[in-house]
């Protein structure tokens, strides 16, 4: 992995690197993933959403409004923070963690609401809707809803509303009506399919912000674009850091909108080598997991062709992982493309695994994690003692603890 | 030509609109499903849709959403729905079936199989609720090859261009969703379907169906009075729900509400 910093400065310094990458394609296909895969009702609204989004994309004064927001609102840049004991204890490559657990609301997910509102704004829609798991993009939501006055709906699993209660307390407050769905398993791929169902019938006024970079087409390019200034401060965090990128990028995926945010800017860097960390639950062989790109397969879901947990007769299967927030049977379709191409490699991190970096990293570094974001915590763990100290990994630290205090706690037998 | 064009050129002649029953296979398990079939066609049914179960039905209102949970939770999949049409067809060769359900069950089992198992088993078309005609080509032609219909629906949202595009994808006929939202959504606007109706067929040369939202047989007959076929789900599987407890029951009661409709559509021809 010899990389030549003054070549990687001054690639990154020319406005344009070598276009490797242009997906998805005019049709919102990544390979043979991704689509359009909904019913007729939602067609023509998603091609409105597409165009608009387009327009947008391409007006400065839509991007200087959302640059401000990312600046002022929610506190961009986010640091990047050496975690030089933790890196120095494991005695190998250099740990790096991008800060985005220091956003207002406390993880990524904000990037994403951000410009979603605005672009549902700019659509003179009134009311907004979303999904969620953990709650982080409910809360989200909730709160640029409440910032820009409009009506929020969020949808959330039954299993979820009781184990995020503090979570959905915070969307109450916001102004949020938070309703908790009682089909199919009760958790984030129902509250996806209630939501769904909300905006298939008030299409006119209403603007469904989905929380990761999948969903039909243009959602996952969508997301990823707003995520992706995740990786594009980084990248140049690290240059100046460091004079030179990354050896390797670790993040979580569940849907994996904050992994492709870090990840997409350092596609054509061939040198640095990419891993997504699925939630490994009690364990693959066990099937109680929700790794759909290392134990899963191709089907359709949620309106387009991804990696998905599912049985022998196409019915998709239960999850588990400790955290809300990983526990979808799908996984965004650029990451399936990610996976085929053999840019990025997928692994899994179990349960207890996780737990561990958790607690880990708060002695060690004063950090509190979010359960998502301990599984990559807990690869690079794994990570950093095969690399030479003078090599560096940069993994996402998507999101801060404080929502998982009662889980954590239940795990170790307190209730609090 | 296929049995479902065959069965809407013998309605044209007679001056009939179709009467199109939908149900959920296996629903409440799936003994009930294939005697319950020919109580509809002798009620007046003239094609049935069985709904196949997914677990991710999002399409779908609560009514249908449980039904599918009833069945699958007796192990229903899409082989037991295949296996049911075969059985259907051991009493009734004339009755065009069409599957209706999501993608994802059929591309686990591969399109090939698919058209080749639905066409042993005596399907004659399907409609993919997920499937829009940008994604559909592979399926369409695979589907055309065993001489099985793709059935396409159409919403208040669809531009000129879509129903351009659909009608020419489309076989069999097109399913007109009459309101923005799910199955066994709010009432329909009857003057609404007319317009959207006209619109379709200065464009589609295919029966056109409408369906979502016809609850009774007031909202049938004035739906029949511009469409093709009265396409009824979520108030069947309603009354399937009541009788879940006593399931040898269902045949009876959903046949008599089948007549009832049968009436009123006639009625207005």
């Amino acid at each position: 992995m010899a990389i030549n910093a003054d070549t990687r400065q001054a690639e990154h310094l020319e406005s344009g690197r070598a276009a490797a990458y242009d997906l998805p394609d005019a049709s919102g296909h990544f390979g043979p993933y991704g689509g359009l895969f909904v019913p007729e009702t939602l067609m023509h609204p998603l091609e409105e959403l597409r165009l608009a989004y387009e327009r947008c994309k391409a007006d400065p004064d839509f991007q200087a409004e959302m640059d401000a927001d990312l600046r002022d609102y929610v506190g961009r840049p986010s640091p990047l923070y050496h975690a030089e004991r933790w890196s120095r204890e494991l005695g190998g490559a250099q740990i790096y963690l991008k800060r985005e657990d220091l956003n207002h609301t406390g993880a990524h997910k904000v990037n994403n609401t951000i410009g979603q509102a605005l672009l549902a704004k700019r659509m003179g829609k009134t009311r907004i809707i979303a999904e969620t798991g953990a709650g982080q993009h409910g809360v989200a939501s909730a709160t640029v809803a409440a910032r820009l006055g409009l009506e929020c709906v969020v949808y959330m699993g039954e299993v979820d509303v009781a184990r995020q209660e503090a979570n959905v307390y915070r969307m109450r407050l916001l102004g949020a009506r938070v309703v908790p769905v009682t089909s199919g398993s009760r958790t984030l791929k129902d509250a996806l399919n209630e939501a769904m169902r909300d905006w298939v019938t008030n299409i006119d006024d209403t603007f469904y912000i989905i929380g990761t970079v999948a969903g039909p087409h243009p959602y996952p390019m969508m997301v990823r674009d707003f995520q992706t200034v995740i990786g594009r401060e980084a990248r140049a965090q690290m240059l100046e850091r460091t004079g030179r990128l990354p050896d390797a990028l670790v993040a979580c995926v569940g849907g994996g909108s904050n992994a492709i945010g870090l990840f997409h800017p350092f596609i054509a860097d061939t040198d640095v080598a990419i891993y997504g960390v699925e939630a490994g639950g009690a364990g693959i062989e066990t099937g109680h997991h929700a790794a759909p790109l290392c134990a899963g397969r191709p089907g359709v879901l949620h309106g387009n062709r991804t990696y998905l947990m599912e049985d022998d007769n196409g019915q998709i299967i239960e999850t588990h992982s400790i955290s809300a927030g990983l526990d979808y049977p799908g996984v965004g379709p650029e990451h399936a493309w990610l996976k085929d191409s053999g840019r990025a490699q997928y692994v899994s991190i179990t349960d207890d695994e996780a737990l561990a970096a958790f607690h880990h990293l708060t002695r060690t570094e004063g950090i509190i994690p979010a359960l998502e974001s301990s599984h990559a915590l807990a690869y690079a763990h794994k990570l950093a003692p095969t690399l030479r100290p003078d090599q560096s990994i940069l993994v996402n630290l998507s999101g801060r603890g404080d929502k998982d205090m009662h889980t954590v706690a239940r795990h170790d037998g307190l209730v609090l | 030509m296929s049995r479902i064009a065959q069965r809407f050129e013998q309605l044209k002649a007679q001056g009939r609109t179709a009467l199109i029953p939908f149900v959920t296979a296996g629903d409440p398990g799936p003994a009930t499903t294939v005697p319950l079939m020919h109580a509809m066609v002798e009620a007046g049914a003239d094609i049935i849709e069985l709904g196949v179960p997914f677990s991710d039905p999002m399409a779908d209102g609560p009514v249908i959403q449980r039904a599918t949970e009833r069945a699958l939770a007796q192990g229903v999949r899409l082989a037991d729905v295949l296996e049911i049409v075969r059985a259907f067809r051991e009493r009734d060769n004339e009755t065009p079936v069409v599957l209706m359900g999501y993608l994802n069950p059929i591309e686990i089992m591969g399109y090939t199989a698919f058209a080749e198992r639905a066409n042993a088993a005596g399907v004659d078309g399907a409609l993919i609720v997920d499937l829009p005609p940008e994604e559909g080509h592979e399926l369409v032609t695979t589907l055309k090859a065993q001489g099985l219909d793709l059935v396409y629906l159409l919403a208040p949202t669809s531009t000129e261009d879509r129903i351009r595009r659909i009608g020419t994808v489309a076989s069999g006929f097109v399913y007109y969703v009459s309101v923005k939202g799910v199955t066994g959504a709010a009432n329909l606007d009857t003057a609404d379907v007319a317009e959207h109706l006209a619109r379709i067929r200065a464009t589609v040369d295919l029966p056109v169906g409408v369906g979502f939202g016809i609850r009774d047989a007031e909202t049938a007959a004035r739906v029949a009075e511009v469409a093709d076929a009265v396409i009824v789900g979520s108030a069947i599987v309603g009354r399937i729900e009541a009788l879940v407890e006593t399931p040898e029951r269902i045949p009876e009661t959903v046949g008599a509400f089948l007549a009832e409709l049968r009436a009123a559509i006639d009625s207005v021809r």
